[in-house]
């Protein structure tokens, strides 16, 4: 369910904790798995519940509070664009439109091909480099301008390419 | 102390306490949802909302400490407009539903929103729907009546000691539910309907049979484990409908297991036996009262001419009224014969005389404790409540350390565990001893002393010495165990040297009334054990499936099935008695006969009947009675239960100490005694695989085994034989294959399942389910092998 | 004399990118504060008196006065006692920590390996909102180089103080900005704000002892020591001391982070911003993040920049978060938007606040799509006053307070969207006022 590699990871995670305290890695840890499979299954949740030393109840609650966690398999890019007040006066929502109409999708859809998937998102906390969207959780994308969105999905495109080959 | 004044009425109220605290002492009522006084403080409902002098805003009256001066007014208009505010909010997305829910009647919600809701809503917008979930066989939902108060929440993790439940998601889209696809699976799941303020929990078994006001409620008492939970017994045209705690502090809190309150199920049973019954030429026939009991007479008194009185035995259960084991027994005893026993499931009784198994203290104390070692013990699952006692103990930092055969999670951060197999109990606890008696100086038996102590047992004896109040209690599986006595004498040694309170937790409702009614075997009398190894002639049984109910369960079939004359006074058909049983005589469960029960701690609780006997049903105190007198014998002309148990007690009502101060065990006494005259026997057990053997908790008595709903849930599966990878591997089998088990002579069929809490050698198989009934003991060495 | 950054010293942000290392933080004078501690064997009642000198007041949100909040850290405790850094930055209009953290991590880890002396607290964890995670990465690295140079660690700096600092990343959920529900999310839980009393200072992360700070906070007090305390209040205002980065976005030419002095005239804030976009006028700013009240432009433009002046205005300096919009915004829409926030946010543990933002939302909803009723304003407000004071958090207040200042300044713009079932800022004007902005290169 996870490599020996993801639980190496949660073990680093867990010594920023008092040994009391492993629960405390259980962000980092659903984080990790999610990395690694992609979203979280309830199998994946529960195995993450169960090294901890936590109810999977707890651990579920958890993975549904947070929203960057996905508990449903999605798109191999999740692209979350902030429409939230700052942004929108910078044109988030008319960056959220531009790619819907080039994904041909709407918010929570994936495209046919699996590529990628599409969420509205709250503040990222980057109002100033606005339009901005978070690419699979990690990696801040500032002034999406139309001509940089369209420059994202060509990277992503062929980075995918790539990695085929 | 701290001053403070609640809508002009002063008062003073310890350091620490809340508003709502200070309110119930002056008896206002503050209204709310999520606060609950066994539970955590959430503040999450907003309803208690009061008005504090100089607080700028109302506050939450769950959660605000009295501060020295504090004015609170609980109806000012500040505090009433903001708890009518959080009712509206509480009211826009709940259905309304109230003809139709099974709360209706008893909802705080309904209840409040008369006296704080407005009466048009002012919310025109689409109301939220939320899916229901499953939660089991036990516990049914209507989650979009939920108001997310988490009181099931806390319940699960607070009490229960696993966190079931779980407010999942967030805002809006926040929903009470289960890991997905998870039921509830706690032994006190049934408490979350209580809690549940609104219809979104109520009783899947009760669901739309009844509505709250056509219900008599009535008092009871449970017959099952020893801890004798106070009931209420609603019950609609002579049938019993729904069972709820009674609240006692000192006995179930506000709680109440699975077992007690949904067991009810069971007395309106199609397998009810509601008329007596022959059997003629190998033909069950039902008969008049008269007839039957004419019959038992004649072949009790044949069996005595002609074989002598000894030829005769009474198997009575524990589970049976102190007054029903007293004419038992006495019916007995006038028929000449000393072969009494209620102690079905006890394998070794050589600390017989010696005292009665009791608690040693009150129940209440126990969350005082702050060291206790369990030895021999499914805790959890025999004492629910016991077990949830010593979680909150654990909480408050007292050390629970176990001694067993099986690692099930207790739920409960055990300080030290020591598990394991049956055979090596006894070495162990004497390992306890020895390091206890080293630490504080004290000489000990050679045998003892000859002893390597595990760290295990070191941890053991120094969490018990380093504590104020310790206590040590023997489970159901120490007193059930080959060498009880050697258990108990250790025991008893163990809380003498480290000064700790000794004592019992009683399997049965009545496991210390049996003691007290003297159904035991006298003299010159053979118990339990004796009564099947050496079959009889006749056998008087009350209220057990002798086959499921004792240790031996193929020695017991077989002592049945020979004897000429088998009595069976019974509620029920039992499937096994239409077999060996010659006479089915109908009598009363708990809910249609007064009696007695006395529990583990001693305490005396009578009950009424809550329903009239169902068909031709007789209370089992009467019958006896009537027996009696057919017998010729004196003694039997008692006109009530209440004179049967005056005979035992005594006229008055008996005083919390009047049994306990009669059970006069302390422990100087009994330590001596135990401990003095039992020979404490530390061989090693038999060289290959032992059983270890629980009785389910679904699985203990007559009437449990008949609750639909129970029978249902996860912890009425059917056994399995369960090994550690070590064993299972040794004995060349893998998890999940089929195999025959044998033991003795018997053998049973059964699937392998991987248990990694039991120790190398162990095979677990539970007892008291007829797939097992073939086994031949309790404990002892079994095979293994592949189908 | 002009005004010198101090939590921006020395930075540019074309190479801050390249510049956070530790080296370049020790070469613009990191560390001294640490270092002068130890060498002038400041007591932790000295650092703390300077600290309340210098009027630093936390820049979360809240404004509580920093020195006043670690006095109340129990001294004798026997146990634990924890620091928290509050990054979870996610309010909106806020993104002033990200540039902190991306630039100037070492002046946060300063901060706090000198907050920690002060209170006599052993462990710390610096929470980091889980969108800006390329800073969490690096802020494990700025860790790992401090620890290496005995910065934080056992006995830093051969004292017998001792410090660990750990970074703990956030996973999408604004709520966890609440001090008590940063300190539930740490411990693995939900993000659900607790029930004050108990106070973290006495209760806090895993029922001990707890300070926590916003990082901008804990980024200004190496200057302090360094500089003392009367000179940072002095650089500000009386009760408002030092200088504070104010997050300029919506409609200005160059939406960005200021540090600027407290008390700064909005209108020179305005001004360093670039001035509105496409020579539009000022319609409304929200001067302290998406939860103050948003102030009309002949207000704001009275206003200085601190605390004192702005709560005058009827609003809140906040997290110093100021959103501009333009004449081409149509408030009831950028309502919608707000109200949509919080309701998405509440973490739905109380009930007003759970139902209450959501009912909030359907009826601003309602009216931006021309299905207003007459008597929604009351309704609204009503709303309102039944969810403010009365939830665990402040969250219950921040989603109301947009609403009621909104419909109180511009009242007649949602009459008329409820009476003409459309916008009083014509759709063409709108559309052209929140196209994607290109800044110009500069
Ligand atoms: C809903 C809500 C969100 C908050 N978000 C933040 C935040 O993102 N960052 C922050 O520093 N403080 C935030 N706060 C304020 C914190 O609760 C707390 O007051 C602050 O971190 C204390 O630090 P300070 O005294 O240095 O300001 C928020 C408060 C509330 C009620
Ligand atoms: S006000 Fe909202 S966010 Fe704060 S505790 Fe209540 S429900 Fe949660
Ligand atoms: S009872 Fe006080 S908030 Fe629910």
């Amino acid at each position: 369910m996870l490599s020996d590699d993801a639980f190496k990871k949660i073990d680093r995670e867990i010594a920023k904790y008092p040994a009391d305290q492993k629960q405390s890695a259980v962000m980092a840890a659903l984080a990790i798995a999610q990395d690694e499979n992609g979203y979280l299954a309830q199998e994946t949740i529960a195995a993450v519940a169960d090294y901890l030393g936590m109810a999977p109840m707890a651990a579920f609650e958890v993975a549904s509070f947070y929203n960057m966690y996905d508990l449903a398999p999605l798109g191999r890019y999740k692209l979350t664009v902030c429409t939230n007040l700052p942004c929108a006066l910078s044109g988030g929502v008319d960056a959220a439109e531009y790619l819907k109409q080039k994904l041909g999708i709407a918010f929570n859809e994936t495209t046919p091909d699996g590529l990628f998937t599409l969420k509205q998102g709250e503040c990222l906390g980057a109002c100033g480099d606005a339009p901005v969207l978070l690419m699979n959780n990690k990696r801040m994308c500032s002034f999406m301008t139309t001509e940089a969105i369209d420059q994202l999905l060509t990277e992503l495109r062929a980075d995918l390419r790539g990695q085929a080959t | 102390m701290l001053d403070i004044e609640i809508d002009g009425k002063a008062l003073q109220v310890v350091e620490g306490s809340t508003i709502i605290d200070a309110a119930h002492q002056l008896g206002t009522y503050i209204p709310h949802f999520c606060y609950h006084k066994k539970l955590s403080i959430a503040a999450n409902c907003r309803m208690c909302l009061v008005q504090v002098e100089k607080a700028p805003k109302p506050m939450p009256a769950c959660a605000t400490p009295v501060t020295n001066g504090m004015k609170v007014q609980t109806h000012s208009e500040q505090a009433v407009k903001a708890q009518k505010g959080v009712m509206e909010f509480l009211l826009i997305n709940h259905p309304l539903d109230c003809p139709i829910c099974d709360q209706g009647g008893e909802c705080l919600l309904q209840d409040l929103a008369v006296g704080y809701g407005a009466s048009a809503s002012r919310y025109q917008e689409e109301k939220r729907v939320v899916m229901n979930k499953n939660l089991g066989p036990l516990v049914a939902t209507d989650m979009t009546r939920c108001i997310n108060c988490t009181r099931c929440v806390r319940f699960t993790q607070e009490i229960a000691g696993l966190m079931e439940l779980g407010q999942a998601y967030r805002g809006e889209h926040a929903e009470i539910m289960s890991f997905i696809g998870q039921t509830v699976d706690s032994e006190l799941s049934g408490n979350i309907i209580d809690l549940c303020p609104v219809g979104a929990l109520t009783s899947k078994p009760f669901r739309f049979s009844a509505r709250t006001w056509e219900l008599a409620r009535r008092k009871s008492v449970s017959p099952h484990d020893g801890l004798g939970s106070p009931l209420i017994v609603q019950t609609k045209h002579d049938k019993v409908m729904r069972v709820l705690p009674l609240e006692n502090e000192e006995i179930n809190e506000c709680w109440l297991s699975d077992k007690d309150r949904f067991s009810y199920e069971a007395l309106n049973s199609p397998e009810r036996l509601t008329r007596p019954m022959l059997k003629h030429g190998g033909q069950w026939i039902e008969v008049e009262w008269q007839q039957a009991l004419d019959y038992v007479a004649h072949a009790f008194k044949d069996i005595a001419k002609n074989h002598g009185a000894a030829a005769l035995g009474a198997l009575l259960s524990p589970h049976a009224t102190l007054e029903e084991l007293h004419l038992g027994q006495k019916l007995m005893r006038g028929l000449g014969s000393g072969n009494v026993d209620f102690r079905l499931r006890q394998s070794d009784f050589s600390q017989d005389g010696q005292g009665t198994p009791w608690l040693g203290m009150k129940i209440a104390e126990i969350g005082s404790l702050d060291r206790v070692l369990v030895v021999g013990s499914f805790l959890r699952k025999d004492h629910p409540l016991i077990a949830q006692r010593l979680r909150q103990a654990v909480k408050r930092g007292a050390q629970v350390s176990l001694v067993h055969s099986a690692d099930d999670d207790q739920l409960l951060k055990a300080h030290a565990k020591a598990i394991v197999l049956p055979s090596q109990l006894p070495q162990l606890l004497a390992q306890v001893v020895k390091c206890a008696a080293e630490l504080k100086g004290v000489s000990v038996d050679a045998a003892i002393t000859a002893l390597a102590v595990s760290e295990k047992a070191k941890a053991i004896a120094e969490s018990l010495l380093s504590g104020t109040r310790a206590a040590i209690f023997l489970g159901n599986f120490a007193q059930q165990h080959e060498q009880a006595a050697t258990l108990q004498a250790l025991a008893q040694l163990l809380a003498k040297i480290t000064g700790a309170n000794f004592g019992f937790l009683g399997e049965a409702a009545n496991s210390v009334g049996g003691y007290v009614a003297n159904a035991l075997p006298g003299a010159d009398g053979l118990n339990a054990g004796q009564m099947l190894a050496e079959p009889r002639h006749g056998y008087l049984i009350l209220n057990a499936e002798v086959e499921l109910d004792s240790a031996r369960p193929l020695q017991a079939l077989a002592a049945l099935k020979q004897a000429a004359t088998v009595v069976l006074l019974s509620p029920f058909k039992l499937p096994g008695a239409l077999d060996y049983a010659d006479v089915l005589l109908p009598v009363s469960p708990f809910s249609e006969t007064s009696g007695s029960f006395i529990n583990t701690e001693g305490r005396v609780q009578s009950f009424n009947a809550v329903v009239r006997p169902l068909g031709e049903t007789r209370p089992a105190w009467k019958v006896l009675r009537v027996l009696g007198n057919l017998l010729n014998l004196p003694g039997f002309d008692q006109d009530s239960s209440e004179q049967v148990r005056a005979e035992v007690l005594g006229a008055a009502t008996p005083t919390p100490e009047f049994v306990t101060d009669r059970l006069a065990n302390p422990l100087s006494d009994v330590a001596n005694n135990v401990a003095n005259n039992v020979a404490i026997k530390l061989d090693a057990g038999p060289n290959g695989l032992e059983r270890v053997a629980d009785v389910a908790i679904y699985s203990a008595d007559v009437l449990v085994r008949r609750a639909p709903s129970l029978q249902k849930t996860r912890d009425a599966a059917s056994p399995a034989a369960r090994m550690n990878a070590v064993t299972l591997q040794q004995c060349g089998v893998s998890a999940g294959q089929e195999l025959r088990v044998r033991q003795g002579e018997g053998q049973a069929q059964l699937f392998a399942v991987l248990d990694a809490g039991l120790p190398d050698g162990a095979v677990r198989i539970a007892a008291a389910h007829p797939k097992v009934a073939g086994l031949a003991a309790m404990h002892g060495a079994i095979t293994v092998e592949a189908l | 004399m002009s005004f010198q950054p101090i939590l921006t010293a020395g930075l540019d942000p074309a190479t801050g990118d390249a510049t956070w290392h530790l080296d370049d933080y020790v070469k613009r004078g990191g560390y001294a504060a640490l270092k002068k501690i130890f060498a002038e064997n400041i007591t932790p009642e000295a650092v703390i008196a300077e600290v309340k000198k210098s009027s630093l007041r936390g820049r979360g949100g809240a404004g509580f006065p920093s020195g006043l909040k670690w006095s109340f850290m129990p001294k004798a405790y026997a146990g634990a006692k924890y620091l928290c850094c509050n990054s979870d930055e996610g309010e909106p209009g806020t993104f002033k920590d990200r540039d902190l953290l991306r630039y100037n991590p070492h002046q946060v880890i300063e901060g706090m390996a000198i907050a920690a002396y002060a209170m006599g607290t052993e462990r710390g964890y610096n929470y980091i909102h889980g969108e800006v995670w390329e800073l969490y990465d690096r802020f494990e690295q700025a860790l790992a180089e401090a620890r290496a140079a005995g910065y934080i660690g056992q006995n830093i700096l051969g004292s017998n103080f001792s410090f660990e600092l750990f970074a703990h990343h956030g996973y999408g959920a604004y709520i966890c900005g609440e001090e008590t529900a940063l300190l539930d999310s740490i411990e693995g839980k939900k993000g659900q704000p607790r029930y004050k009393p108990p106070f973290p200072a006495s209760f806090g992360l895993y029922g001990k002892p707890t300070t926590i700070n916003n990082t901008e906070t804990f980024a200004a007090v190496p200057w302090i020591i360094n500089n003392g305390g009367d000179k940072y209040l002095e650089l500000g205002k009386p009760n408002n001391g030092g200088s504070k980065l104010f997050s300029v976005s919506g409609h200005v030419v160059r939406p960005g982070n200021y540090e600027v002095p407290m008390g700064l005239p909005f209108a020179e804030l305005l001004k360093m911003a670039g001035g509105i976009r496409g020579g539009r006028r000022l319609k409304a700013c929200i001067p302290g993040g998406s939860s103050a009240p948003v102030l009309p432009a002949e207000i704001v433009m009275e206003c200085t920049m601190d605390y004192d002046s702005i709560a005058k205005a009827g609003s809140m300096l906040g997290s110093g978060a100021v959103i501009v919009m333009d004449e081409s915004t149509c408030m009831v829409r950028a309502l919608e938007r707000l109200s949509y926030f919080y309701f998405e946010e509440s973490c739905g543990q109380c009930t007003p606040c759970r139902e209450g933002t959501g009912w909030l939302y359907r009826v601003v909803h309602r009216i931006e799509h021309g299905q207003g009723r007459p008597d929604d304003l009351d309704l609204l407000n009503s709303v309102t006053d039944n969810i403010m004071g009365r939830t665990i958090c402040a969250l219950g207040d921040a989603a109301s307070l947009p609403v009621r200042s909104f419909i109180k300044h511009f009242a007649a713009e949602f009459e008329y969207h409820i009476e003409h079932k459309k916008c009083l800022v014509p759709p063409e004007v709108q559309k052209e006022g929140s196209k994607i902005y290109v800044r110009p290169s500069c």
